[in-house]
């Protein structure tokens, strides 16, 4: 049997313009990336079915038929490559609408590059210190004294609770934090 | 006549979720209906697996179709055993979830998708445990993975959505990788029946042959979160909802080990990766666990966990004998409990102290000294301390690699032992800070922390500013304030705990099980024969006459 080289010529096409698309950062252009891939993939199983002859449908000899198992395969795929286009679109126009100010590009992880940034482990500190208190459980509960309190930057207290929220996974202690936290002590109060 | 019990489990789940969804706003009638069939999904599997055990493997053919034309369903004693750890999980997670109120409108998750969506990511991974054909699983893949999306992003709140988009397009560039190793070894071979894929793949060149491995190690590693491939899982998992990221670290990782597992077992016996499995496996053990000691938030701590940990159940598949199966077998099924048991703890962890950042918890022991004990068992468990399920699988596994006494096996005993130490450290860590440490020390700490800078307060007033236009956003901010924890969360996680104590207690009969089942996957040849008939060799099936590697016309 031969291979249909206009076919494979589209799917090598498709393959590399589906990746290299699917490698830029902008989510759009992710999502087109992917079909491309998605339908290089399908052309892929499509010649893999090695026979091409008859419709595997409506009777006759069984010898010039093709292989109808890959056309279901395909089938399958452009179903579920369907549905995942259409959740995709959403995930992309609330990413979109989330970030207005910026484009839709994926969005990097604070988490990630707080760790990144970091100079020391600050816990690490916290641990030695708090191992050696830690069994009396003197002043545990939550009363209302006033606290002595070792804080330097008392501008963070008045941020609403909601504020401090939104930076919860990624506490702010890098180092350019820190080096610039008597400049920010003015700045917000 | 036993095998029309196989697809009721992923029927029922299925169909349940189709009940579910056509009754929106009816909380307490979808709550029953999910209750009842992941019970009934429960009792299946726990029957599939005596039926199975007693009387050998199950197949059951699709439509009455013979074997390599049709799908064929196959339960042998690895997934019935997967069947039951995972609904044993679903049941539990789904209890939590239950008394968290996640479905209640109350939180950041739209009323009537959360349950039917939950059922259809089970009968996902039901389906794909099931599957006795290539195709059947990467569409028992596709099915827990989009229900995974609509989870991972429930609610449309910005962290979830930007850990979403990196979660759902990993994950598709592996489920395309996937689809086209499908197509190159249907080409290859014509076939795409597992049993029947045994007897074919034997038969081609050596390179086709570790090529077509190659691409399904890295389609399935990427799911497995097996270490150059594993980036994805701590960026995406943490943000999900307390009992999603639970059921995910629990079972969804291990769906791509278990594919990895029949692939290696099945498919390419002969073509040996097994010395790449190993240093894989080390790596992901060790790379893993450094980056969950680095960590200050505990969700994200225990995803390290759970990547440094896949690396052992990689270390046992590149063992590649019938003591390396069982040995994994049984550290799956431990670890799917264990990590989902810490998860849920962590979830109550964060209702109590309204955080999960190391940094902002503190005093929990006497605030919650049931938590402490909830977090503290599995703790110890999956760090391997000895009369745990823990030990016992790292155990095996160790002595499996001592009888091999190859130094890829010496090597990885040595890292493993110290991955299990610091494991138990981080965990110890963790549990120090949030639970020994006093409260006061704990807020101090935590506002030197967190003095936010102007730039970032700027950006979270416009955030807030446009999150309030957005109306369709509920609950914006991740649940961070402090409240009631309702008994059914602590009865979740207590009973999840009890599950796991349940492994250790029971862990005779099961590494047993266990081994019997590690007996079947090192010697295929009785599946292959139960699922193609009684001559595997000589059925031709599939399209074997229209091979393009024939040149026939």
């Amino acid at each position: 049997m031969t291979m249909p080289l206009v076919l494979v010529a589209v799917m090598v096409v498709l393959y590399a313009c589906g990746v290299y698309l699917m490698l830029d950062r902008t989510l759009t252009r992710l999502l087109l990336g992917f079909l491309l891939v998605g339908n290089a993939t399908n052309l892929l199983i499509f010649l893999m079915s090695g026979s091409f002859g008859a419709a595997p449908i409506g009777g006759g000899p069984a010898e010039g038929m093709s292989d109808p198992l890959p056309q279901a395969f395909i089938l399958t795929a452009i179903v579920i490559t369907f549905g995942v286009s259409a959740f995709l679109l959403a995930l992309i126009y609330r990413s979109w609408r989330l970030a207005q100010d910026m484009d839709d590009r994926v969005q990097d992880d604070e988490a990630d590059l707080e760790l990144a940034t970091t100079e020391a482990l600050t816990t690490d500190e916290v641990t030695d210190e708090d191992l050696a208190e830690a069994p009396e459980f003197s002043d545990d509960d939550d009363d209302e004294s006033p606290q002595q309190d070792p804080d330097p930057h008392p501008a963070a207290h008045d941020a609403p609770p909601a504020a401090r929220d939104a930076a919860d996974a990624a506490p702010h202690h890098d180092t350019k934090s820190r080096s610039s936290a008597a400049a920010r002590e003015g700045e917000t109060q | 006549m036993m095998t029309v019990l196989v697809p009721l489990v992923v029927l029922v789940p299925l169909a349940s979720a189709a009940f579910a969804l056509a009754v929106p706003g009816h909380r307490k009638l979808q709550q029953g209906i999910t209750l009842f069939s992941l019970t009934a999904v429960l009792a299946l599997s726990g029957t599939l697996m005596w039926l199975v055990d007693a009387h050998g493997t199950l197949v059951m053919e699709v439509g009455g179709w013979a074997a390599p034309f049709g799908i064929a369903l196959v339960v042998d004693r690895v997934s019935a055993l997967m069947l039951v750890v995972s609904s044993v999980v679903l049941l539990g997670v789904f209890v939590f979830s239950i008394g968290q109120g996640l479905a209640d409108g109350d939180e950041d998750t739209p009323v009537s998708i959360y349950y039917p969506t939950y059922l259809v990511l089970g009968a996902g991974v039901f389906n794909a445990f099931i599957a006795g054909d290539l195709f059947n699983l990467y569409v028992g893949f596709e099915i827990l993975l989009v229900s995974s999306y609509v989870l991972i992003t429930l609610g449309g709140t910005a962290q979830r959505i930007r850990a979403g988009v990196t979660y759902v397009i990993v994950s598709l560039v592996s489920s395309v990788l996937f689809l086209a190793t499908i197509g190159l070894i249907y080409g290859a071979t014509g076939s795409v029946n597992m049993a029947q894929l045994t007897v074919r793949i034997a038969e081609l060149p050596s390179e086709v042959q570790l090529l077509l491995n190659l691409a399904l190690l890295i389609a399935f590693g990427i799911k497995a979160a097996v270490f150059p491939l594993s980036f994805w899982l701590p960026d995406s998992y943490p943000t999900a909802p307390a009992p999603v990221t639970a059921v995910f670290a629990g079972l969804l990782t291990k769906v791509g080990v278990y594919a990895i597992i029949r692939s290696q077992t099945l498919l390419f016996p002969q073509s040996s990766v097994d010395t790449l499995l190993m240093v894989v496996a080390g790596l992901t053990l060790i790379v893993g666990i450094l980056g969950a000691v680095s960590q200050l938030d505990i969700k994200r701590l225990l995803s390290f966990t759970l990547i440094s940990h896949i690396g052992y159940m990689i270390f046992g598949i590149g063992m590649a004998n019938a003591a390396g199966f069982a040995a994994t077998i049984y550290y799956i099924a431990h670890h799917i409990i264990v990590q989902t048991t810490l998860f849920l703890a962590v979830g109550l962890i964060e209702r109590q102290g309204g955080t999960t950042s190391l940094a902002g918890l503190g005093g929990l022991l006497r605030a919650a000294p049931v938590i402490a004990v909830l977090f503290f068992i599995p703790m110890l468990n999956l760090g391997g301390i000895p009369p745990f399920s823990g030990f016992i699988g790292k155990l095996g596994l160790f002595t499996v690699a001592a009888e091999i006494a190859t130094p890829e096996a010496y090597w990885l005993i040595g890292i493993g032992a110290l991955v299990s130490l610091l494991t138990l450290y981080a965990l110890a860590r963790a549990w120090v800070l949030a639970f020994w440490r006093p409260k006061k020390r704990a807020e101090a700490e935590a506002r030197s922390l967190k003095s936010p800078t102007t730039e970032t307060l700027i950006l979270r007033e416009r955030e807030e500013a446009l999150l309030e236009r957005l109306q369709d956003a509920p609950g914006a901010t991740p649940n961070q304030e402090k409240k009631e924890i309702p008994r059914l969360m602590f009865a979740a996680t207590a009973g999840m705990v009890a599950v796991s104590i349940a492994l250790t207690i029971f862990a005779g009969p099961l590494y047993a099980y266990a081994a019997r089942a590690g007996q079947d996957m090192a010697a295929p040849g009785e599946m292959v024969q139960l699922v193609l008939g009684d001559t595997p060799g000589s059925l031709g099936g599939g399209s074997g006459d229209t091979r393009p590697g024939e040149d026939t016309r």
